[in-house]
């Protein structure tokens, strides 16, 4: 490889790198993040969690119920980190004016003539000659390192106790046939749009093309005024899911013919004359011949529509209910935000959850995501 | 069970419409041969299989609503009573509209022009270094995002905590490093939308740039080799051949970002809520489907001033496609 040094190549790998940290930093923070231990997320900045930092921390030590008596002299003896290994404490301190006013391993005095020494593994003494009256231990301030800590805790509870997890079994129960509907419907249609001739054809078209940028909020309105007159009139809930996937089918029906038929009117004249000639219906050569030719097509309009219905907060919010049963992973995000909006440990890993499905797709399937986006592109 | 029961609704979704397409094609198919009906209308009602569902649905969900909404945007909150360009003149003289207006025309002119702004001038720059492909991904990544999620990313970078506190949001943690103040950036009036437009910019980027580098690649090599020879700048390949090469594409990416943007809403739906004086017209209008009970007279048109800012590009896309049309026949 040649490898040619000048300034202006630096300069531009240097401007790339600025552009890569600056795009990767958000979403890298909050993947760190949704790892982090929940009360040091709420004290420190995700960027300290990968090295071994120093952090300030206040604990409390047990009562009189746990002191015993040795040799004469009361003491309470415990761990601040509750055993837990990793941490170690470089100071301590027992007031909140002076936080570090000891070393590890000294006795500090305290007003009642109590000794209380803290080692570095957290282990604490607490003695005294007389007994011990409080039932609330005393607090201690430490200053301790802290290594990198990682935890899936986050995890179990946003999955369990928050209800994302039946949130994320929606969103799918959404998402799959929301794209696959208007993939059966719109292959059809852009078929006959494409190879069939029928009376009104290009105005069904120009209607196709106008409504490529029609904005669903034009929709929105009357289609939740039928969905409430269709449940009143059948004593059904107007919220569903059949009713939401024939919501996501409309708003993606116009960019899937499009995609499709832009596909379909490029395929090979001679072929479709050859099967005529042999007898074949327009279905054989649907099903024999277009459908087969078609689905490097179909992958890449899947993954847009399937993204476009996983992402979808505005639908998800107007068509279905917020009850936990119906709730889309959007919408409890949402949700969360509001609820939750300082619980930082729920919120980031609640939204890495909610982005698993789209990365996943994103990184395994990137070439067919960027073809559709390429071919929706060319007319726009 | 709950599980189970939702695999089967999906399930029997899906099935309805192959069995549709399947049973409808194949009785047609029977009629044909086995009845020896040479029919005439075999063609028409193929085609009518063919389209109905999709063109019912069409129907439905997209064009009957779009006059539907015009319509109700003259009459009253419960769509009853007639009461003519009332809902307009709320509009006008609401405050919250005018805020709206402004927002949305803001985010119109920021929005799309950042965004391709910064995917031509990566599109470039990963062109010509070898680890372009990676760069890529990651700048693109933004996309397969939802917008909520892409929301709480940006909140917790724009955290704040108050004065002395540790700050856990990247952005206030940097300010404070340079030895300013931290601030509260989502509540600063006015400035506040900027921060919230970077979010747009930070995802739509990525659709600007691998459209680009499409785009490109469909530079002949000889023309910038030639403009190398003689010496010209990166720089000046950059505004001479490759912006007026990429026009159209340029063209393009604003359009398709500008659709987008007009109808911007999980973000700051997520995010301010519309408050501290962010609201634009999608959240406007989502306020006004439901607040009081819905009025479906005021939302209509906020829905309508949307559609208004799309049938220019409604417009000249329909003039393009009938172009082609004459061309191709």
């Amino acid at each position: 490889m040649k490898i040619k040094i000048n300034l202006s190549s630096i300069l531009a790998q240097l401007l790339l790198l600025l552009f890569v940290i600056v795009w990767i930093a958000p979403t890298f923070g909050l993947f760190i993040s949704s790892f982090r231990d929940k009360d040091q997320l709420a004290i420190s900045g995700w960027w300290t969690s990968l090295i071994t930092t120093e952090i300030n921390e206040i604990y409390r030590t047990k009562g009189k119920n746990e002191q015993i008596k040795e040799d004469g002299i009361y003491i309470i003896k415990g761990n601040l980190f509750n055993n837990k290994e990793g941490k170690k404490v470089i100071n301590f301190g027992i007031t909140s004016k002076n936080i570090n006013e000891f070393s590890v391993g000294t006795k500090a005095k305290l007003k009642d003539n109590s000794y209380i020494t803290v080692y570095e593994n957290g282990n604490y003494e607490w003695a005294s000659e007389n007994e011990f009256k409080k039932k609330k231990g005393r607090r201690i301030f430490v200053t301790v390192l802290s290594p990198p800590n990682f935890t899936l805790d986050n995890y179990k509870e946003v999955l369990f106790k928050e209800g994302l997890g039946q949130a994320f079994l929606n969103t799918i129960a959404v998402a799959l046939p929301s794209t696959i509907i208007p993939l059966i419907i719109c292959s059809f249609f852009s078929y006959a749009l494409a190879w069939m001739k029928f009376f009104g054809r290009d105005i069904l078209l120009a209607a196709i093309i106008a409504s490529l940028v029609v904005p669903l909020q034009m929709s929105l309105i009357p289609i939740l005024t039928i969905y409430n007159d269709l449940g009143a009139l059948f004593g059904v809930a107007a919220k569903s899911f059949p009713g939401i996937w024939m919501a996501h089918t409309g708003f993606g029906l116009a960019s899937t013919t499009f995609l499709l038929w832009n596909f379909l009117k490029s395929l090979p004249n001679e072929m479709m004359e050859a099967a005529k000639v042999d007898g074949a219906t327009h279905y054989d050569v649907f099903m024999k011949i277009v459908l087969p030719l078609s689905i490097p097509a179909f992958a890449s309009i899947f993954i847009l529509q399937f993204l476009w219905v996983w992402n979808d907060l505005l639908v998800g919010l107007v068509f279905l209910d917020k009850h936990p049963s119906e709730i889309i992973l959007t919408a409890k995000l949402k949700e969360l935000l509001g609820s939750r909006g300082e619980n930082w440990e729920i919120l980031t890993t609640g939204a890495f959850i909610s982005m698993t499905v789209p990365l996943f797709i994103f990184f395994s399937l990137q070439r067919y995501f960027i073809r559709g986006l390429i071919a929706g592109s060319v007319k726009g | 069970m709950e599980i189970f029961a939702l695999i089967l609704t999906v399930f029997i979704g899906l099935l309805c419409f192959v069995i549709y397409f399947g049973l409808s094609n194949f009785v047609l198919d029977y009629l044909l041969i086995y009845k020896n009906h040479s029919f005439v209308y075999e063609n028409s009602i193929r085609v009518l299989i063919f389209i109905a569902p999709a063109f019912i649905v069409l129907f439905v969900f997209i064009l009957y609503p779009v006059f539907e909404t015009v319509r109700l945007s003259f009459y009253d909150k419960f769509g009853r009573e007639f009461v003519g360009l009332h809902n307009y003149l709320w509009a006008i003289n609401d405050p919250n509209f005018r805020r709206s207006i402004l927002n949305n025309l803001g985010w119109l002119l920021i929005v799309p022009t950042l965004s391709t702004f910064f995917g031509l001038v990566i599109a470039n720059l990963t062109d010509r270094i070898w680890w372009g492909t990676i760069a890529k991904s990651i700048i693109f990544m933004p996309m397969a995002i939802s917008f909520v999620g892409a929301g709480v990313i940006w909140k917790f970078i724009y955290d704040y905590r108050g004065t002395g506190d540790q700050q856990i949001g990247l952005l206030n943690a940097i300010v404070v490093s340079f030895g300013f103040e931290p601030q509260a950036w989502l509540t600063i009036a006015i400035w506040n939308n900027l921060f919230l437009m970077a979010i747009m910019i930070w995802i739509q980027t990525g659709l600007a740039l691998v459209i680009f580098s499409a785009a490109l690649r469909g530079i002949p090599k000889e023309t910038l080799e030639a403009a190398r020879m003689d010496g010209a700048s990166e720089l000046r390949i950059f505004w001479s051949i490759i912006i007026p090469f990429l026009e159209r594409t340029i063209l393009v990416i604003w359009t398709m970002i500008t659709i987008l943007v007009l109808r911007v809403f999980d973000v700051i739906y997520a995010m301010t809520n519309g408050e501290w004086q962010t609201e634009v017209l999608a959240n406007l209008m989502y306020d006004w489907m439901f607040r009081g009970g819905g009025d479906s007279g005021r939302g209509s048109v906020l829905a309508f001033c949307i559609m208004i800012g799309v049938i220019p590009i409604l417009v000249w896309n329909l003039y393009r496609h009938r172009q082609e049309q004459q061309y191709e026949n």
